[in-house]
């Protein structure tokens, strides 16, 4: 009756396997993957929100923490990914990715032409100074450096 | 008003001994584990009960975002899913899913009746074998082998020309690798009835270095799975840059409905 169950298994040879009862040691990963995202679907009384859940593990970052929480981790993910995120549009990374190009660009621009411009006695300071305010502040107001030109 | 509700692991069949190797079970707080029969008694609900304090739908809503709470529960899920698939064959369900009491678990298992059958016997005498193929990237190439041609060359030169060297021997590496992965995925097919793909383990839980390039279920026969093993080692033994780890048996999660498609059985299941 209250038998532990390794000694069913033993009677049972054609189950029975060397590594059986890796339930124990199963890795975390593994079991989380098969728990929360496969088997059967079936409604119960108190339904939990099962699309929250396959949100979190749909690409198995598998940990599932609420967003902010992902987020503070380092998670954000589905942010980017256009399938899960509506102002993820494919074309975001491209804007975001000329953008910084454009403002590079600006810098460097700004860098070179600016010593010439006011003369060749400002010339070692100069530019050290533009290049380090324009990082610090890219951000904020990255249109700065063109407007001055 | 009720303290607890049931909370289902899997649909089983019910082979005699079932009820024995339940009653020595513990399962989610470390409660009883029970069947539910059906009316015929072949096919049972495995369930025990949990405080509806904790799987109410705000309070489990929010358990599921408490990491520790979530491996409490999932790890005995899982064990109870285990101990069962050893003795017979499962359907896993997914993680939470709670019915009031116990009537009510019965009559879901009626209404699904003839969707768990045809699948449980599909399934009969079959387990599930994961298989993760993982890509260990060469070190970088040494210092001697970049050496040689940065003499001549000057310092900017011979730096593009070693990434280019190291970037090239990674990209041959990987593609060495994905091909060695093919040809376990290949021997693993030959012994297995069913398989299906998974997405790719990355992140803070997934363990083991390198990364995971293939992460694949397999559906093998119960006698075959001695062959299966072998037939996947012998394919990795063949590559030096993957590493293959092959985890199982598991109780059939990933081939409970057909096609993986999640839902599938619910229509059916649903009162």
């Amino acid at each position: 009756m209250t038998e532990p169950v390794p000694s069913n298994l033993g009677s049972f040879p054609s189950r029975a396997s060397p590594s059986y009862g890796q339930g124990s040691s199963a890795n975390l990963a593994d079991i989380l993957e098969r728990v929360l995202d496969k088997g059967i679907v079936i409604a119960g009384d108190i339904q939990i929100n099962l699309l929250d859940i396959e949100l979190l593990t749909i690409k198995l970052r598998l940990l599932v923490a609420s967003v902010d929480k992902a987020k503070e981790m380092g998670i954000d993910w589905w942010e980017h990914d256009p399938a899960l995120s509506s102002h993820a549009d494919g074309g975001r990374e491209l804007a975001e990715e000329n953008r910084r190009l454009r403002e590079e660009i600006a810098g460097l621009r700004d860098a070179q032409a600016l010593p010439s411009a006011e003369g060749p006695a400002e010339k070692p300071e100069r530019p050290k100074k533009r290049a380090s305010t324009a990082k610090s502040t890219r951000a904020g107001n990255r249109r700065t450096p063109r407007t001055e030109r | 008003m009720t303290a607890t509700v049931s909370y289902l692991y899997g649909v089983s069949a019910v082979p005699g001994g079932s009820y024995d190797v339940v009653a020595a079970l513990r399962g989610i707080a470390d409660a009883p584990v029970r069947l539910v029969p059906d009316e015929d008694a072949n096919l049972a609900a495995i369930v025990s009960s949990v405080p509806a304090d904790d799987f109410d739908e705000a309070p489990l809503a929010a358990h599921l975002e408490d990491l520790d709470w979530l491996e409490a529960v999932a790890r005995a899920h899982h064990r109870v899913v285990d101990a069962m698939a050893a003795r017979t064959t499962v359907l896993p369900l997914r993680l939470a899913t709670i019915y009031r009491d116990d009537d009510r678990v019965r009559a879901m298992i009626r209404a699904g009746h003839r969707a768990f059958a045809q699948r449980l016997a599909h399934l009969a005498g079959h387990m599930e074998w994961g298989v993760k193929v993982y890509f260990d990237p060469p070190s970088a190439p040494t210092a001697s082998t970049a050496a040689a041609p940065a003499a001549e060359l000057s310092p900017g030169r011979a730096y593009l020309r070693s990434r280019h060297q190291e970037r090239d021997s990674r990209q041959d590496a990987y593609r060495a690798a994905e091909q060695a992965a093919r040809r376990v995925e290949a021997a693993a097919r030959t012994q297995a009835v069913e398989h299906v793909r998974h997405r790719l383990q990355q992140g803070p839980l997934s363990h083991g270095s390198g990364e995971n390039i293939v992460n694949n279920a397999y559906l093998v026969a119960d006698g075959q799975a001695e062959d299966f093993r072998d037939a996947v080692q012998l394919a990795a033994e063949q590559s030096e840059t993957i590493r293959v780890e092959i985890t199982g048996p598991w109780a059939p999660y990933s081939f409970v409905s057909r096609q993986n498609e999640p839902g599938e059985m619910s229509e059916e299941a649903i009162t």
